[in-house]
Formats: structure tokens, sequence, C-alpha cells
């Protein structure tokens, strides 16, 4: 075969993979230019972070606003401190609060910021104070028969 | 006499054991030996061109049309089962998943083997049959350096890229089945894949695994076609073992790689 023809096929060829390889980091990958990249931390201790991993969301209104980027157990205050980074185009007040959430009824967990009315801004390295862990099924369960069996007591005592 | 069967037995296990160990080292001292005459292909660049052409430009039309149908079929089988639990949008995940991280790079490789690593086998074993080899060895040329490694590098860039073509192919096919056949909303699909797939943790990770299959396919056909007996027989056994070691090899990296890759390298 031909040299320039040969060359012109490898050409072809490689131009298509390298096609495939811009579809399938941008059509189907999450890669993208949008998001600067640069972000900034910020941790909360909580209680119980039930299902949370690495690298689950962190949402404000629901919208992407940065990822958790750790999860280590606190040995002092025997709680649950995550770190997580947040875009460096999105701030918060430091009176903002974080509570662990599920997507839906089997989702993933992630973590909800709600925005407070403080003046000043969440930094580099400063911690949520207000944060409320996950939910957990069976502890829910054992509050709701406890307070059904007081009622019932309450009840009860009233009709003496 | 019982006893001497038994040992026979054993003997006769025992030397297989041996001699398929023995060709594992024969192979990577083959490589390595490739790796030390690489100079030469990539002076001359023109030689890896001619290989990339007939290893990767010639698979590329079994590579498009199997990840077509391979990605029609995971979206047809994805959706019939998501359906059931109301989730149908979630198929573009799955498809994208399945192919990016195992279907992509396994099915193209084994692909790859049959269709480019046999041909790498049976013309390098005729070479050696016709003694062109040794012609070569005669006027100073070394046939590793001239022959063997332009055909190996030549693989081994060819596969990542028939890798990608066949996901990207297959993520079609999935679109075409599930939105554009059977209605699956389209923002959703997409939405929801590029959500799931990664681009570190399921690309590029995919695209290490088939460089190593390219390594791995492209070392092994070299190899059994310089060491295929220079007969008939010889060369058409060695094409036969082309395909069922790289077909193993494969599998068994793809195993080793996955596990890996789910669970970190340390």
């Amino acid at each position: 075969m031909e040299r320039s023809t040969l060359n012109l096929w490898v050409g072809f060829f490689v131009l298509l993979g390298f096609m495939a390889f811009l579809m399938l980091a941008f059509k189907v990958g999450n890669l993208s230019f949008g998001s600067s990249g640069k972000t900034y931390s910020v941790s909360a201790h909580f209680d119980n972070i039930g299902q949370l991993k690495e690298r689950a969301p962190v949402r404000s209104a629901g919208v992407l606003v940065g990822r958790v980027s750790s999860i280590h157990f606190d040995a002092v205050h025997y709680n649950a401190e995550v770190r997580m980074s947040i875009d460096e185009q999105y701030h918060f007040p430091t009176d903002t609060s974080a509570s662990v959430l599920t997507s839906g009824i089997l989702g993933e967990q992630y973590i909800g910021l709600d925005a407070g009315g403080d003046d000043k801004m969440l930094k580099n390295g400063d911690e949520i104070k207000l944060a409320q862990g996950a939910m957990v099924l069976e502890r829910l369960i054992g509050q709701f028969l406890f307070n059904k069996a007081q009622d019932g007591n309450t009840a009860k005592g009233a009709e003496k | 006499m019982m006893v001497d069967s038994v040992l026979k037995a054993v003997r006769v296990v025992g030397d297989r054991t041996l001699k398929i160990v023995e060709r594992i080292g024969a192979t990577v001292t083959f490589l390595a030996l490739i790796l030390v005459h690489s100079a030469t292909p990539f002076k001359r660049p023109s030689l890896i061109v001619r290989e990339v052409y007939y290893a990767g430009v010639q698979s590329l039309i079994i590579i498009l049309v199997s990840g077509l149908f391979v990605g029609m079929v995971l979206g047809l089988q994805g959706h019939e089962t998501l359906q059931k639990y109301g989730s149908e949008e979630s198929v573009g995940v799955l498809v994208a998943l399945a192919l990016v991280r195992e279907m992509g790079p396994v099915v193209s490789a084994l692909l790859f083997a049959s269709r480019a690593g046999s041909a790498i086998t049976a013309e390098i074993g005729l070479m050696k049959a016709t003694e062109q080899l040794s012609a070569m060895e005669m006027m100073a040329v070394n046939p590793v350096a001239r022959v063997v490694a332009p055909r190996f590098w030549g693989g081994v860039l060819s596969m990542p890229l028939l890798a990608l073509l066949f996901s990207g192919m297959g993520i079609f096919g999935g679109f075409v089945v599930a939105v554009v056949l059977i209605g699956v909303d389209n923002g959703a699909f997409w939405s929801q894949m590029q959500a799931a797939v990664d681009f570190r943790q399921d690309v590029v990770n995919g695209i290490i695994k088939s460089l190593v299959f390219g390594v791995a396919v492209s070392a092994i056909a070299t190899f059994e076609g310089y060491e295929a007996p220079p007969t008939a027989e010889g060369v058409s056994g060695a094409t036969t073992r082309t395909v069922v070691t790289s077909s193993l090899a494969i599998l068994a990296l793809d195993l080793l790689l996955t596990a890996f890759m789910l669970k970190g390298w340390n």
C-alpha cells in the first residue's frame, strides 16, 4: 500500500480514537471546564453519618456545591469529623447548618447545607457548628414507640 | 503398581505446570527483548504507522460493529430489568459503566487478539518458516528490532484507541435502543450517566486496562510467531495458541486490575 494512503488511514483512525476519548470524557464522564476546580475546605462534626461516603455530594438547595473530601472518627468527642471541599465560587455564612440527608428512599446520602443569616462568610479551615447527623431508622421507630407508650400513660393518668 | 500410576499422574501434572511457567517466563523475557530493541521503530515511525494500519485500522470495522451490538443489547437488557424498579432512566448509567469499566477494554481486547493477534503470529511465523528472518540476520539486520518491535508497538498503540471506540460506539448503541426506540427521556439518560461516570475512576482506569491488555496481546502474539516451529503445523498451532493464551491472559489480568482498581493499590 502506498505510503500516503497508509498515513491517511492511520491519521483517520487516531483522530477517531481521540474523538471517542473526548466523548467519553465530556459527554459520558463528568470532566468539565465549567467548574473552576478551586475549592476551600470546611469541616463539621456529626454524631452519626449513616452511610455517608467520601466523594459524596455536598448540596445546597439541591445544587451540587462541593464534595466530601474525608471522613474521620474524632477520638476526643466520639463523633465523626467530616471534611468537605466547597467550590470557591460559592460562599456560605458562618451560621450555615449542615445535615446528612438521603436522596430518594434508597438513594445515596449527601450533605445538605442551609445558609444562615450571618454577615461573615466561612473561610478555608472553618468549622460548621450547626450539624445534624443522619436519621437512623431503628432509633426513629424506638422514639415513636416510646412516645406512643407515654401518650397512653398520660391519657390513663388524666382519666383517673 | 497403584503407587506407580499415582506417581506417574502427579509427574504429568508437575511437567505440565513447569511447562506453563516456562512459557510465561519465556514470553516475559521476550517482552524485555522487544523493549531493548525498541529504539529502531521509534527512530523510524513509518514502521509503526504501517503496523497501526494493519492491527488498528483493519480491526476498526469489527470493533465498531461489535461495540454497537453490545451497547444495544445492554440497553435492551438493562431497560427490561430496570423497568421493574421504575428507574428506566438509569439505563444510561448501566450501559456507560459496563462499557467504560469492563466490556470496552475486555471485549475489544478479545476481538483484537483474534483479529490482529492471530494475524501477527501467522505473519511472523511464516517469515520464520520461509527463512526471511534468518536472511535478515545474514544481512546484519536484527529481526526483533525490524520485524517484531514495530508490530508490538503498533498493537500497543492501537489497543486503547480501539477500546475507546468500542465504548463510544456501545454507548451510542445503548442511546439508540433506550432513547430513540424505547423512548427513555433523553435528558435524564445523559445527565444520570454524567453524574455516575467519573473521569478518573472509570474512563482513565478503562484506558489503563486496555493499555495493559494491548501489551499482553502484542507480546504473546509476537512471541508465539517468533517461537513457532518453522512448519505449516507449527504456524497453525502458534496462531491457535496466540488466541487461547491471550484470551486467558486478558481475563486473568482483568480480574487482577479490577480488584486493585476497586480496592485501591495499597
